[in-house]
Parts: C-alpha cells; structure tokens; sequence
C-alpha cells in the first residue's frame, strides 16, 4: 500500500484552511527581519559602487565618519577577519560574494563600504558622504560580449548539450521548418521585503534575524566565514517577504554580521531597494535559437534549442533554458545546446523558474509559430505533439493529467471557436482581441529534509522542522501535514518552524519544500505513531493487545483497530499507563535515485490567455488568464491557487512588463526602483483563474506531491505573447514586449 | 539625505523671505522633493514648510467664473471637487490617471507644477546631467532613450516633463500665480517651463525664493466641459507615467468645431501646447481627417533624440484619440480607469471570483 | 537642533524629540515607535507597503516628514483591531487570501480602509482594482485583494445600515 492512500479521516489535509499566519499578517504582528530592534542597535547601510568594473580609488570616510550620530565606518582595510575567503565555494552551493575584501569592483552595486550609525538617517547620509572616485574599466554587459564560451554545465550541473536522434536529418525531412530568434531580459527578483538582517554576537554565539529560503545553508556558509561552530549561530526566519530564489542562499547581510562585529553592538543591515539590483542575484538575458520541424500533419520532427546566456565575470551561473526542451513535446529529434559570455555584473543566480520561465516563452513562442505555419488550431497541435514519455529520456512519467489540463482549461477559457488566423476579433470598443495558449511544466523536485513528531500525555502533538514561509502557505500546509501525520486536530499539534535550531529541513526551493519537508514530518509522525503503537499493542491492559497483525490506525488522537474502530483508546491512556510523558518519532526525506531513474517526474499544466491590444496606440492588457495544473496531491487548494495566481502573473509580467534596463556604457542599471522596472499593479490583473486538475501519483514522493511554486510563470508568459500574436497580427520575440513593435502596425 | 534646517514660516511673506537665503527649498508634500533628497539629487540647506500656511488650500470661484486653486490643494482633493471636476473634467481624468491614489492624496497642485523630469540619468548622479549639474554633458543622450523627449530638446538636455495635470492646463490656458520677493506675478503656464536650450538647469521662470501660490483657470475654459478628454498612454494599465499623453477640447455647435484645445505630454520638457493643430480644427468637422491632420500639424516640428522615434507616431496618435473621444463627448462619470484604453467597461470580464 | 512633534497614533497621543528634521513618517513609526507593521519596501513611493492613513486619508509615510505633520493623526495597521475582533478589510483578506508573504499587507489593508472610505469605487471591481494599484504585490495576491476589498466594502456597507436602522 502506498503512502499516498494512507490519509486519515479526519485529516485536514486537500483542505482549504485559511492561513494560519493569517491572523498575524494582517494585524501587523508578523515581524519580518527588520522589524526587530535589539536594545542597543545601531544602523548599518551599505555604499555601494557605481562603477561595473575597476578599483574603488579613494572613499571620504573622514567626511562619513564627521556626520553627526556616524559611528563607525567599515571599509576592506578596518573589515574584521574572516574564516575563509569570501570566493571560497567549499560550502555547496556557494557563490563567491562581496564582502569588502579589496578594492575591486566586479560589477556595478557591489558593496564597497559599510557606514554604522546611531541612526538609520545618519548611517544613510554617511554613506553618501563618501563619494568615492574610482579607476574605471571599461565594461562588457550584453549577449554580444566578446569570448563566448561552451560551458560544461547548466544551472546546477546539468549538461550543457543533450541530444537525442538525429535534429539535422529531422528539419531535412520536415514539411515546415521554422527558424526564431527570441531573446529575454535582464531580471531582478525584487521581493517586496528587501535583503536585510538584524545580528548580534554574543562572544562567539550569533543571533541573527534574516529572511532565508535555506536556514541551513545560510548557517553552513556563516559558520565557514567566521570559524565558528554552526550550532552557536541562530538564525530567526519566521516570515519571507519574498523570495523567489534570491534569499536562498547567504546574501550580502554577511556584512551586517560583520559591521556588528566591529563596533561590538547589534546591527541592523536592510538594503535599499536600488541594492536590490546588484548583490542578490538576478535572471540573466538569454538570446534563444530555435529551429523546429514538423510534417504535412502537424507531427514535430525536429527540436533543436539553443541558448545564449551570460554569467559574471567572476563566478558561474547560467539560466538552464534549454531544458524545458526536453521532456514537454514528443520529437523523434531533440538538441539542446549553449553557450555563454562573461559580464561586468552580479552573479546570476536561482530566479522562480530558472531556466524554465525563460525557455518556456521561447519554445511556446516557436510551437505558436509552427502551429500557425501548419495551419492547426495551436491545442490541436500540442495534442498532436503529446508526450507519452518524456522525449529525450524515453523514460515513462510517474503521473501526467496534461490532457485533462488542456480539455478543462480549453472549456473553462472557452477556446473552441477561436480564429486560426490572426487578428480577427475585436471587443465592442474596438479593441483588438487575441487568445492564446501555453503548456506549462516543471520538473518535480526533491532535497533533503528531517523533522521531529512529538506525542504528548495530554493528547496533543508536537512537531518541529526548519521549514520556511515565504508566502507558500509552509505554516499552514506543514501543519495541515503534521497533524494528519499524527492522527490530530490541527489545532492539537503544536508546529515550529522558521528557526535555524530545528531540525534541518533543507530549503524553500526548486518547489520542492512541500513534497521534501512534508515527506519528512509525515515520516516523523508516522515513526511517532509506529512507536506508540508497538506500547499498545504489546501492552495486554490495551484494548489493542495483539493488534498488531490486523493494523492499527491513528485518527482523531485515539488508535484504534484497522478492523473493528469501536476497540482502541486515546493516546494519553496509553502513554499514562506506559507511563511516559512522550513518545517521539524523527522522519526525513530525499530524492529517491531509483524512482528519479526510472521515471520522468513532472508537473504539467495549459494555461490560456486573452489579451486586449489597442490597435492604434499598442497599449496590451491580459483580461483573462486561466490556468489548468495537474501536480500531484493537493494539501492545500487555497494555498495552491494562490500560487498560481502568482506564478501566472509572473509569467504576465515576463511577457508585457519587467525587464532591467541597463546602460551598456556603465553597466548601471538605469531602472534600479519600483517605478520603471515595472512589475504587475493590480488592475494588469483583471481576471485569473486557476484550476486544481486531479491528478494521483503513486511514485512521485511518500506524498504524492509535485510543486506548485513556479510552474505557473511557464506556459503563461508564451500563452500571452501567442494571444498578442492572434490579436495583432505582430510576432514579437523580443521581451517584455514593448509598444515599439505596434506603432508600425 | 543630507541634513537640513527646517523652516516653518506662518505666512507667505515669511515663506518668501525665508526663501531669500540661498541653498533653500520649498517643501509641499515632499512627494517628489524627498525623493529627490533621498537619491541625492536634491541637497537643500533649508527646508521651507508650506504646509502650515494659511490660505493655499482653497478652490475658489471667483466672480466671473475663473477658477483659482491654491497651491496646497491635494491633487485627490481637486479631482473629485464635484464642481471643479464638471467644469474641467479633463483636468480631473488627467490628475486622476497620474501616480497612485496615495500620492494623489499627498501632492499638490504647486508641487505639480514644480515635479522634476524623471529621466533616469538626472536621476543617477554618477551620471553625467546637464540638468542636475550645468556643464557636464547629457549621459541620456546614447543610452536607451526610448522614453524622452521628440519636440524642443536641445543637445543639451532630452528629458521631458512628467506631469499629467499641467496638459489640460496648458491647453486650457492656466495662469500661475506667483509670489516673491518683488511682490505678486501673474504667468501663463505656457510660459512657465522653459524648454531646455543652452540652458537645462532653468526648469522655469520662477527666480530664485519664488513661490507658486495657486493655478488660475479662466471662466473659458469650462466651456469645453462637453467635449474635453485626456488620453495616457502607458507601460503597464495604471501606475505609470506617460509614453505619450493628449489633452483635447472642444466647442462644437451645428456639427462644426468651433474653438479646439490641444496639448501633448511626455513629448517635451513642459507641457506641449498645439496652437497650429488647434487653428487648423476651427471651422472644421469634428471627423477623423481633421483630427488627423491636426496631430500631423501638432508634431510636424517633432524630431527623435534618440531611440525614440516610435513615440513621434505614437503622440500623433494619442492627439487623434484624445480628439475624437473628446468629439465624442464627455462621459456622464470618468471611466473606472481614467485615460486608458481600457477605460470603457463594456465587455469588462467578470472579475475571477464568481467561479470559485 | 531637537524638535518636539506631537502626534496621535492609533488614538494614542505620542510626543517625540526629534534630533534629527530627516525622520521620515515610516521610520519614525518603525525604528522610534516601535510600530514595525507598516513596511518599507521601496522607500520612495513607489510601492505602497508603507500606506499609512494620515489625517483619515491614505499616504506613502516614506515620503512624508514626521516634522512637517506636527498634530497629525495617524492610523496605522496595528490601530486597527479593536478589543481583538479583526476589522472587516482584515478577515476579508484572511478569508480571500489575499497574501502571501504578507509583507505588502499592512499598506494593502490601509489603502483599502482608504479607498472604501473615498467612496469612489464602491464594489465595481475595475474601480476597486485601479485603486488599489498604488500597492504593488510581487506574489500575485491582487484577485484576492480585489475579492476582498469588495467584500469588505459590503459588509461595512451593511452594518452601517444596520446601525442606522
């Protein structure tokens, strides 16, 4: 019997409890990092260089440190020792960072010096006093870079090149070839919360308040740089403002631990939002080359993908395009290949779908494009291009409902109907009118995760695990798992999380958390039971004496036979007769290599767009989006929406809106704010809908659970850009798209 | 920010006099200023506060039928001035299509007037602005300048003017009311900004310590309350300054235009009003040749500073809408999303929430 | 230079030295009040997590000088909650889910209190989410928020009936 069918009755689990954090975030009780203020605090801020590339020649820190209320200011030559040096990358997943080693710039934001005050207003102005001059380099900062290199690896050590058939004899024997170029901007994540941290040393034990994504990577990689055990650091994580891959990993905040240490009091350290544009990672450009063909009937031949990406100068990271190309449509013919200049920027790092959010607009950006040069509807043509095993593997998937997630989402959205040609419809107001579609896929993940379950004498549960809430819904989803995993009310279960002093539950990434965290408190609580279980049944004053055979059953804080459930009793009578105050089980969970093995593990959605295209003026506005996504057991329907909702409007703002506009003269971002990197305001959003497609999978986790954090940004980005096409008659490849590429029309 | 002396005066001639003294600055909501500061841009010594000045919060009709505003009337405050807004319903679509319902709140109608171009390397220090810092050359100039300015740039400067409000002012020929140290002026907005030329740093004809102290709009500008539209172009449906922007009025008796209105924004570094383009509408039908030869007339001077070439095309046809959704006349209520394209709510989509 | 500003938060009447005229709203509230619900996000008005209602009306405190709103009333998110019972805007975004992380929330909720209070949009869901648009979501909460400030603007219509009848 597999885990997934061993739900209790009772559970709370596919249910849509509201937010147990709910009653905190909107009474402003919730405190983020920055909200705490340790007696004694002073106010760190970073100045950071304007300059991409160079030496910082000279900073005016007699100017900083004369402002009224300027304590100390912290600057490579007075910057305490650290452990290791701030490249060294033997802690995994590490990249090198900026810590104030020496006066080189590798790109433009980079830190240069820190300014501690007694005040946020006077810390703020002494950074400014330093107005530093630099000895400027020239600076290479777009695709055209020269050097361009074939990596190895793709984002975490995939294989820069797969191929699987033969892609040149594939296109030679296509009816219909095309041929695209799509290119992708520069992002930034921007969290709503910025970067930034409370710390506080006491001797050698640091207490640290800091939104992160990874508790334990963070403590691995502070532990490192200051030669310090990890267990002295405690890291306080209770709510993310965000984070979408850039609090992942230790950011520039090391240097708010740092600046605590000079001056021997608490520090708080909160980057501003023009900061947020350098040191905290980014999702490259990508320039996308595809060529795809298909036969007379619609059947593709040939994928072939290739990417132009960039990484820093400095460091590697590079945006895994291409690998979406893999495992979403069928092709006897499939390769994907890169390649990748170096810049004068930041290092690129882990931005919600990496790779796949931006592959996902170019290969459905293509699909669209072949679909209307073979004259098929574009569903009908991804139905004729089905995967019925993942395409470059072979390998069969562990569950997919993709065809019930284009069949739910086509009638909800109302496809049937739709012109082949474009720009055939328009609204009473004359406004263009274009629908379009895109597949959505995201590989399911797994880490690595433990946990602790508790059972107490007085009926209730206890149930620890590092996880971290970064909006997902972690406090409530674990919860609802928790208590399921114990057979409890969830209001019985007493749930900790959000600390580094927990066990390690790996990171909030990859949208795997749920299935590698909730795995392991669902074994944690299973061994809880188990445990409990055996004093029962061994235990000839239970009324489960001998049970063990038939199968016992936990549910409602009471054990009770699989057979007969009037025969059974409560947990505290069987822990007071044991006479013990507790029962304790530990759980953890990992990515299963033989599972990974044998099956493709996937989540799969259709997404389909309308949008409204002024035709004189080219202003666009996705007035419908509905989305339809198969991924597994649901925990939580409205948590899981929820993050489709959000996941869908990325993929909007990746189509229609955000982008870093950089000057390729400076390597400065000219758009470093909230006013022209412009991501999504509310009326963008007229209409989203997302629909939870059943979808049960026996192999994927214990759980059966897929992520639901980032698929939802694939599929959506390509539908919009395919419903702009249709509306306007324009194929843009470029993104965001920009008015520019209407006023001709 | 840098620090700075505060300053509350309790009069506008204690204001003024305080604003003698060099390196001071007059602080309205801070909306724009303190951002400034806060960016480094703006770093004055004094900080005057007008906040607490008696008399520049009212909107007066004065006999005769002008309008006059004081300069602390909150943008939000005039829009939704039942009054106000049927006499001059485009002002109230363009205040209304502009910032953030907070910032409406906040700015006022002098500290619109006086906002400062957005253009991103006046905003960067370490970049090289005429502007910000006289002589030291325009970095806009070679970036990526899609945004900036198509008519009356000089070499010297290619930023344009942000503001929504003042574009139905200036077609609708507002005067601003100054105060200084030599007593009380009287300007057409049309000669209040000063295109850049040799000179960029001189945003306006204000002297140094001169004060806004309201907007005036003459009784004759509520006659084109019928027939008077904005239009915004923009990146993103609300939130977003303008790509291009048209205010247009009309009198229209027995099917011909009698007097037209025109003025453009986000094309130049104030205001633009279109004289020649109105002229050439006097007499004519209000159909779609004539506004189209007006936007043609309207940028026939219009010329790229860069990139930006798509925005001449586009500002020609933000006139065209602008003058035909004014032809068409004034709605009874502005549109839920004032000065889009997606203003009309016909075949509006049901918001989501009804399937759930 | 030390200046003395009175203001009344949450009903509470606070006087405050100030050493320094920079002290913004925002971070007067946050680092000198300890009333951290309300957020900074961008620090320059361009965001919204720091909406606050000033003088009954709602405003960016980032970009507002507590100097220069001496005697100012002032309602923050945590004003709101009266004796525990949430206020109807905040159990309608529990209810909605109209967050995530919940860091743009407090400046969401007040600008919806805001909005509702100006009576301009009513429960037209366009009106309602053109004027939410000063306060940027980065999760994608925005059908949730725009669901819940509707419903929230029917409720208070509702009780404000009932208390009249």
């Amino acid at each position: 019997m597999s885990d997934v069918q061993r739900m209790r009755h009772g559970s709370s689990i596919g249910l849509p409890v509201t937010r147990r954090d709910g009653h905190d975030k909107v009474t402003g009780q919730a405190r983020f990092a920055a909200d705490n203020h340790p007696t004694g605090m002073l106010y760190a801020v970073l100045a950071t260089s304007r300059i991409a590339r160079g030496r910082v020649a000279f900073l005016d820190v007699a100017a900083a440190r004369a402002h009224v209320g300027v304590v100390e200011v912290m600057v490579p030559g007075n910057r305490p020792a650290l452990a290791i040096h701030p490249d060294d990358k033997s802690v995994p997943f590490s990249f090198k960072m900026d810590l104030l080693q020496d006066d080189r710039v590798r790109y433009a934001g980079q830190s240069i010096a820190v300014v501690i005050a007694e005040t946020l207003e006077a810390a703020t102005e002494g950074a400014a006093l330093l107005a530093p001059r630099y000895a400027a380099e020239a600076v290479e900062v777009t695709l055209d870079a020269p050097g361009a290199f074939v990596p190895e690896t793709v984002g975490v050590g995939a294989p820069a090149e797969q191929r699987h058939g033969d892609v040149e004899a594939g296109l030679d024997h296509a009816a219909h070839r095309i041929e695209t170029t799509y290119e992708t901007p520069l992002q930034f994540h921007n969290a709503m919360e910025p970067h930034g941290i409370v710390a506080a040393w006491d001797g050698d034990a640091l207490s640290i308040d800091m939104p992160t994504q990874g508790l334990a990577l963070t403590q691995m990689r502070i532990a490192a740089f200051f030669g310090i055990r990890m267990e002295d650091i405690h890291i306080r994580s209770p709510f993310i403002g965000g984070g979408f891959g850039s609090k992942l990993l230790a950011g520039p905040q090391v240097l708010g631990i740092l600046a605590a240490k000079l001056v021997g009091r608490p520090v708080k350290l909160v980057l501003t939002r023009a900061q947020m544009y350098g040191p905290v990672t980014h999702r490259s450009a990508t320039r996308q080359s595809l060529r795809l063909g298909a036969a007379a009937d619609g059947q593709l031949t040939a994928i072939d993908h290739h990417v132009r990406t960039a990484t820093s100068r400095h460091d590697d990271f590079l945006e895994p395009s291409g690998g979406i190309s893999h495992s979403l449509y069928a092709s006897p013919a499939i390769a994907t290949t890169a390649d990748a200049v170096r810049l004068d920027t930041g290092t690129p790092g882990f931005m919600r779908g990496p790779g796949e959010a931006s592959g996902s607009i170019a290969l459905e950006s293509a699909m669209d494009e072949m679909a209307a040069a073979c004259g098929i509807d574009p569903l009908e043509f991804r139905l004729r291009n089905y995967a019925e095993v993942e395409p470059i593997t072979g390998k069969p998937f562990s569950s997919k409902a993709l065809r019930d997630c284009y069949a739910q989402g086509a009638t909800t959205f109302g496809w049937a109907g739709r012109p082949l040609a474009p720009r055939q419809m328009r609204d009473a107001d004359g406004l263009l009118v274009g629908w379009g579609l895109g597949t959505a896929i995201f590989p399911a993940m797994m880490f690595q995760a433990e946990a602790r379950a508790v059972l107490r004498r007085d009926g209730t549960g206890l149930v620890e695990a590092g996880i971290h809430d970064m909006g997902q819904g972690a406090w409530t989803a674990f919860a609802q798992i928790a208590a399921d995993s114990l057979g409890l009310d969830i209001d019985q279960v007493e749930f900790r999380g959000g600390r580094s002093d927990l066990p390690n539950a790996g990171i909030a990434g990859g949208s795997g958390h749920t299935a590698t965290a909730g795995g392991a408190i669902h074994a944690a609580g299973g061994q809880a039971i188990a445990r409990l279980t055996e004093l029962a049944v061994a235990d000839p004053r239970s009324p489960l004496f001998g049970a063990g055979n038939v199968g016992v059953v936990a549910r409602d804080g009471r054990l009770v036979r699989w057979d007969d459930e009037s025969r059974g009793e409560t947990y505290g009578d069987i822990l007071a007769r044991a006479g013990l105050d507790m029962v304790e089980g530990q759980g953890s969970a990992a990515a299963d290599q033989a599972t990974a093995e044998q099956y493709s593990l996937h989540a799969h959605g259709a997404v389909f767009a309308e949008v409204k295209v002024d035709p004189e003026l080219g202003q666009v506005r996705v007035t419908r989006l509905v989305g339809a996504f198969a991924a597994g057991r649901i925990i939580n329907p409205r948590m899981v929406r929820s993050q489709y909702y959000g996941g869908m409007i990325w993929g909007l703002s990746f189509a229609l809106h955000e982008h870093a506009a950089m000057d390729v003269r400076t390597g400065r971002v000219m758009n470093a704010d909230l006013a022209e990197y412009r991501v999504p305001v509310n009326a963008d959003v007229p209409s989203v809908e997302a629909i939870l497609v059943e979808e049960e999978d026996p192999h994927v986790n214990a759980l059966g659970i897929k992520g639901v954090g980032e698929i939802g940004i694939t599929g959506t980005a390509g539908a919009i850009a395919n419903a702009v096409w249709h509306a306007t008659g324009v194929r843009v490849r470029k993104f965001p798209i920009a008015l520019e590429a209407f006023s001709g029309a | 920010m840098n620090r700075f002396e505060y300053i509350r005066p309790r009069s506008v001639a204690e204001a003024v006099a305080a604003a003698a003294i060099p390196g001071s600055a007059y602080l309205a909501a801070g909306t724009n200023l303190l951002d400034l500061m806060k960016i480094g841009v703006a770093r004055p010594g004094r900080l005057i506060d007008l906040n607490h000045l008696p008399g520049l919060d009212a909107i007066e009709t004065l006999p005769g039928g002008a309008v006059r505003i004081g300069a602390q009337v909150r943008n939000a405050e005039l829009a939704h001035d039942p009054e106000f807004a049927r006499r001059f319903p485009a002002v109230a679509e363009a205040l209304l299509s502009g910032a953030s319902a907070q910032l409406r709140n906040a700015a006022t109608v002098g500290g619109n007037l006086m906002q400062r171009t957005r253009c991103a390397w006046f905003q960067d220090t370490a970049s090289a602005c005429n502007r910000r810092e006289p002589g030291t050359g325009c970095d806009a100039l070679g970036g990526e300048n899609r945004m900036h300015a198509v008519l009356g740039w000089s070499e010297h400067c290619i930023a344009t003017h942000p503001s929504d409000f003042c574009v139905p002012l200036v077609a609708l020929d507002a005067v601003v009311e100054i105060e200084g140290a030599g007593g009380r002026r009287d300007i057409p907005l049309a000669d209040f900004h000063l295109l850049p030329g040799t000179t960029p740093e001189r945003e306006s004809v204000l002297a140094p310590g001169e004060l806004v102290i309201a907007v005036r709009l003459p009784a004759e500008a509520a006659g084109f309350a019928a027939h008077a539209r904005y239009a915004k172009l923009r990146e993103r449906t609300s939130y977003a300054f303008a790509v291009v922007s048209a205010a247009a009025g009309l009198r229209i008796a027995n099917g011909r235009i009698v007097e037209a209105r025109l003025a453009l924004g986000g094309v130049a570094a104030k205001p633009w009003r279109a004289e020649a383009a109105e002229a050439s509408l006097a007499g004519a039908a209000p159909d779609a040749d004539a506004f189209r030869r007006a936007a043609e007339i309207a940028m026939a001077e219009a010329k790229p500073s860069g990139d930006n070439a798509f925005k001449i095309e586009l500002a020609r046809r933000i006139a065209i809408r602008a003058l035909t959704q004014a032809a068409a006349g004034t709605p009874d209520r502005l549109p839920a999303l004032p000065a889009s394209s997606f203003a009309s709510n016909a075949g509006a989509p049901n918001m989501g929430g009804l399937h759930v | 230079m030390s200046m003395s500003v009175t203001l009344t938060v949450n009903r509470v009447p606070h006087t405050v030295q100030l050493d320094d005229p920079r002290v913004t709203l925002l971070d007067l509230l946050r680092e000198r009040l300890d009333l951290t619900g309300t957020k900074k996000g961008c620090d320059r008005g361009q965001c919204g997590a720091c909406t606050i209602l000033l003088d009954g009306r709602r405003v960016n405190s980032c970009l507002a000088l507590a100097i220069s709103h001496d005697g100012a009333e002032i309602q923050t998110i945590e004003g709101l909650a009266e004796g525990g019972a949430l206020h109807p805007v905040q159990a309608a975004f529990i209810a909605h889910d109209a967050f995530q992380c919940g860091f743009c929330t407090p400046g969401q909720i007040m600008s919806a209190i805001g909005l509702i209070d100006e009576g301009q949009a009513g429960e037209d869901p366009e009106r309602v989410r053109e004027g939410m648009s000063g306060n940027l979501c980065r999760c994608g909460a925005y059908r949730g928020i725009t669901e819940a400030v509707i419903e929230a603007t029917r409720s208070m219509a509702e009780d404000a009936q009932e208390k009249a009848a």
